[in-house]
């Protein structure tokens, strides 16, 4: 017992040896969560504003104008231009001068009252799905538009009030989702990467002659990475807090737990990939392989609940989905970790059988 | 120490699906010498070893090395055994100190001797002034040095070589196999395999695999007086015709070419093998000579290994 351990200490220091040796590594578990932290924070962008617009208000009356002046405040819609007709609309929308044209009909008070055909036409460049579903939001605007209750003292009455997220601003909403996705690619890449490339460079040939067991192995490689995840997470919460005032609301404690149970099941993930890929490059694409459903499907790039239902049912297989759900949840939500159970016990789960699973191949003899 | 051998092998045999890789082996190796296996790639030799060591299971047949059973105890085995691999398999982006450092971590070598120890390896494998350069920006023989260090620190009573030399200067092989004689002299037993002949010439005891089989087993001295074979030398102008011309000597099995020497194989039941050559090669009117000459490793190995029907013919 005292010699495994001292056999396992040997194996975490000749890691972390070679880890800060090994300067691209080594920058990539900094850099990597930065840049993208950067990059997801500032240049991705789903809460599209600023849509240019054009109106034509052929009503031109008390409502109409408050209407107009409603849209303007909204900040959705950046009305530019104002036009005297439906087709001159048409044209702009069509020569991609304007995202949405807004077509006031000459009777809107009447049809206000008595809400049989809708007040106002939007006309809106639906080749573009995010602006298409931006401008849904602008149905919700309070004119008496299709089932809309037109509230007697009129404009105002309906407003929209997002939860958790009022400015709408992207990287609340990403920098917890991107701590899935910058721990999945990481701890999964290096650590398949760390055994495969050992095999690769002969050194597996000459542990496994040694008194150095499998168990021994697989712990004393993959507990540097453990401390490099927590590490990433770190980094993680502290650039989000300073650039982008990403708040973690509920307790930090819980995070790191959701975070300790995901980082195993990657970790465990990373292994199994290392026994099943003989070279790094190979790794590296198995790495891709679960990396890219990760993105997509995980609830991080698309909501989740809108996501047809096979598309969900993969993406329930994905660790990175439950992980998601727990780090919206203690971050944005001030949930606690025992009322989000269901992703604990799917991430706990997960890491049960990847790991049995890669220990069963990894101890496994040369034949 | 009171076995008699350090390896014993009966009737080992290891199969891969349909493939034989090993057939029945038996082996003695003798403690404090150093065995050669000498066979070409995949004759079985490196499948052998792994076997010895543990890492792979038998077919069928049983082993006993160093008084353990294969495949049983192989936590036992392992600290008791030194293995270096075919290719440099020690981390390149370590220096030789740490290399060693790590090794005498893992083989739970005694804290208090480990520092006088890796210095004392360090000095006798000539890396004293490169301790602290990294293991992989070093040249095949030094860093062949380094693997034998570190395959030998534990002090094994068995050092198991798969191919150690194949990356090395023919001056770095001559002094890898002085350490090793040191070795020997220690009381190491030492299994190597190779596919050179002036390695096999080298060890105190050789085995010959092909094909997974033992074909010759002994000292290099007595399988060389053992060949069953005239050795034939022919000395030729244009040896390639001249290979072509003995090629169709009646009773040669074998003819190989050697610089413009050629070395023929005749069964020592004939009773005139030079004059029989001689007479060929005036027939065809080339001018050359031949000569009895005594065997070499090189004959051993290609009498040994010639393919049957050739033989029988």
């Amino acid at each position: 017992m005292k010699n495994s351990l001292s056999r396992l200490g040997a194996i975490v220091r000749k890691e972390v040896r070679q880890l800060r040796r090994d300067r691209l590594t080594f920058g990539m578990v900094v850099g990597l969560p930065i840049i993208q932290m950067l990059l997801f924070g500032y240049a991705i962008n789903t809460d599209v504003r600023n849509l240019k617009t054009a109106f034509a208000d052929e009503a031109d009356t008390h409502l109409s104008r408050e209407f107009i002046a409603n849209l303007k405040q909204s900040q959705v819609a950046d009305v530019r231009y104002r036009s005297s007709s439906p087709a001159e609309l048409e044209e702009l929308l069509r020569q991609g001068r304007i995202s949405i044209g807004v077509h006031i009909p000459r009777d809107f008070d009447r049809r206000i009252v008595d809400r049989e055909r809708a007040a106002v036409h939007l006309l809106v460049d639906g080749s573009d799905p995010t602006i298409l579903s931006v401008a849904n939001q602008l149905r919700s605007m309070p004119v008496g538009f299709d089932s809309t209750p037109p509230a007697a003292d009129s404009v105002g009455a309906v407003e929209v009030r997002p939860y958790y997220n009022p400015e709408r601003r992207t990287p609340v909403n990403i920098v917890p989702g991107l701590m899935g996705i910058i721990l999945t690619m990481t701890m999964m890449l290096f650590t398949a990467v760390a055994i495969v490339r050992e095999r690769e460079r002969g050194n597996l040939e000459l542990l496994i002659n040694t008194p150095v067991s499998s168990a021994e192995l697989m712990i004393g490689k993959v507990i540097p990475y453990i401390l490099i995840g927590m590490l990433q997470l770190a980094l993680i919460l502290g650039v989000g807090d300073l650039l982008f005032n990403v708040p973690v609301r509920g307790s930090i404690v819980d995070l790191y737990l959701a975070a300790s149970l995901f980082i195993a099941a990657n970790l465990a993930l990373g292994l199994l990939i290392s026994t099943l890929a003989s070279t790094q490059f190979q790794a590296m694409q198995m790495t891709v392989f679960i990396l890219l459903p990760s993105i997509l499907l995980s609830g991080f790039m698309f909501p989740f609940d809108g996501m047809p239902r096979f598309a969900q049912l993969l993406g329930e297989l994905l660790p990175t989905t439950h992980f998601i759900r727990l780090t919206r949840g203690i971050m944005l939500r001030e949930a606690g970790i025992v009322e989000l159970y269901p992703a604990v016990i799917a991430l706990a789960a997960f890491a049960a059988v990847a790991l049995t699973l890669a220990a069963s191949r990894f101890s496994k003899r040369l034949d | 120490m009171s076995e008699p051998c350090a390896i014993e092998a009966r009737a080992l045999s290891k199969h891969f699906g349909s493939l034989v890789a090993v057939d029945k082996l038996d082996l003695d190796v003798p403690r404090g010498r150093i065995y050669g296996f000498l066979g070409p790639n995949g004759c079985g030799k490196s499948t052998t070893i792994r076997m010895l060591c543990g890492l792979l299971t038998p077919t069928s047949g049983r082993a006993t090395v160093l008084g353990i059973e294969v495949p049983g105890d192989a936590a036992a085995l392992k600290a008791r055994i030194g293995y270096m691999t075919q290719k440099f398999s020690l981390f390149g982006d370590m220096t030789n100190y740490e290399n060693l450092q790590f090794i005498a971590e893992i083989y739970s070598y005694p804290r208090a001797d480990r520092e006088r120890r890796i210095n004392e390896l360090l000095e006798r494998y000539d890396l004293a002034d490169r301790r602290k350069q990294l293991a992989g920006t070093m040249s095949g023989g030094q860093k062949q040095r380094l693997a034998l260090a570190c395959a030998v620190l534990h002090k094994p009573d068995l050092l198991l070589l798969d191919e150690p030399t194949s990356a090395v200067d023919p001056q770095s092989r001559r002094d890898f196999w002085a350490k090793l004689f040191e070795l020997a002299e220690a009381g190491t037993t030492i299994l190597v395999s190779t596919h050179y002949m002036d390695e096999a010439e080298r060890c105190h005891r050789l085995a010959i695999l092909d094909r997974g089989v033992k074909v010759a087993d002994g000292t290099p001295q007595e399988l060389k007086e053992n060949t069953g074979m005239h050795v034939v030398e022919v000395l030729a102008d244009d040896p390639f015709a001249a290979q072509k011309l003995v090629d169709t000597v009646p009773g040669v099995v074998s003819v190989t070419q050697l610089g413009i020497r050629l070395r023929v194989l005749i069964p020592d039941s004939i009773e005139d093998p030079v004059e029989r050559v001689a007479a060929r090669l005036k027939q065809g009117n080339l001018a050359a000579s031949a000569t009895l000459s005594a065997a070499g490793l090189e004959d051993v190995f290609v009498a040994v290994t010639l393919k049957p029907e050739r033989v029988a013919a």
